[in-house]
């Protein structure tokens, strides 16, 4: 039975009604900043664990490895980042006596850590890592009292000339949650509770050492006379 | 006529959901109205693909064919035949299908459930029903 022409009007100016609040909606989402959320209770791939294990710096034949667990939005690890890396880099890393693996620990009080390690990840996947890692750290301060942190993490990215369409497309497809997640575990794994922690040689160490001190330990562990390149 | 009209009404409800998840998946949206973190594990799950196909898409073209056949239907010469209402209720039953076969995944595989799937899975239902309705009310009609 067809329904009478006023009918009919009715059921288009409905669909119309419907169309147009569904579009509009959508035009709402689309036109918002993109901010990212990185989920914690993500399934974990085996590239997450056995394809990845943490992002290398220095030498590959180096005599002494030092894996850093830490969290971008730790004051700790910032401090660490920005006044005690550059020396150890010069002194230890780029003399090819110690090779550095940096593995994400984000702490749950820490609303930013995932984003921003996520943010992190997707720059890896265009080669620029460490550049990325270093802008988010030195500008810790910025972002972590910021409402919107992963605009800010975009903009870095922009600055280290990443692709941003394919960074975009990293970022809210959360792809590497699960490699920061197998990171924390890992982590948890092995003894870490806060945040630098280092595994040197199968020790972790704990709290804020210094440039010194992992040159003193990088020494007792291989005497510079016999690994000096 | 009504049910068909329900059914349109659905197909369009669907499409804009499922261009909802799509545009989250191409990274046009960036976090997804969900109230718990269960979308965004869906949503980055091996899963969201089907045969290297995001399942959004697919969701959306299912859609856009369910409600583009709605409305053909809803045309005064189609109105009283009965290929509309079996293509109608056709496209709506594989999507059901299909929608078992993900919410399967979500609930033994995955262990989390996004609420815009279940949304989906109950416009998608409701449009299969409305399509049955309608091929029943034809061979009430023509009895």
């Amino acid at each position: 039975m067809a329904a009478s022409p006023v009918g009919m009007k009715r059921f288009y100016g409905l669909l119309a009604a419907v169309a147009v609040i569904g579009i509009g909606l959508l035009g709402y989402q689309l036109s918002k900043p993109a901010t990212v959320s990185i989920p914690a209770n993500v399934q974990i791939d085996v590239k997450d664990t056995a394809g990845f294990h943490g992002y290398v710096k220095g030498d590959a034949d180096a005599p002494v490895e030092i894996t850093e667990y830490a969290d971008y939005q730790c004051p700790f690890c910032q401090t660490f980042a920005t006044l005690q890396m550059p020396t150890i880099e010069e002194r230890l890393i780029k003399t090819g006596r110690l090779r550095w693996r940096y593995r994400d620990f984000p702490l749950q009080q820490h609303p930013f850590s995932r984003v921003a390690a996520h943010s992190a990840a997707c720059a890896d996947d265009q080669g620029k890592y460490w550049e990325q890692h270093q802008k988010i750290y030195d500008g810790q301060a910025e972002w972590a009292a910021s409402r919107n942190a992963a605009a800010m993490f975009r903009q870095y990215a922009q600055a280290n000339g990443l692709d941003l369409s394919k960074y975009d497309a990293c970022m809210s497809g959360g792809i590497h949650a699960g490699r920061i997640q197998a990171s924390y575990e890992e982590g948890m794994r092995v003894g870490v509770s806060s945040t630098p922690t280092l595994l040197v040689g199968g020790r972790l160490y704990q709290g804020r050492l210094d440039s010194d001190a992992i040159t003193r330990l990088v020494d007792s562990l291989a005497p510079k006379t016999s690994s000096v390149k | 006529m009504i049910y068909r009209m329900g059914a349109a009404l659905m197909s369009l409800l669907g499409l804009f959901v499922s261009a909802y998840l799509y545009l989250y998946k191409i990274g046009r949206i960036g976090t997804l109205a969900c109230g718990s973190g269960g979308c965004e594990t869906v949503q980055t799950s091996p899963w969201s693909r089907f045969l290297g196909v995001e399942v959004a898409l697919i969701g959306l073209v299912g859609y856009a064919l369910l409600l583009i056949v709605a409305l053909v239907a809803l045309r005064p010469d189609q109105v009283e035949r009965r290929r509309p209402a079996l293509l109608l209720a056709g496209l709506a039953a594989g999507g059901v299908l299909f929608t078992l076969y993900l919410t399967s995944l979500e609930l033994f595989v995955i262990h989390a459930i996004c609420r815009w799937c279940v949304g989906s899975a109950v416009i998608i239902v409701t449009t299969l029903v409305l399509a049955l309705l309608d091929l029943r009310r034809l061979r009430t009609a023509s009895a």
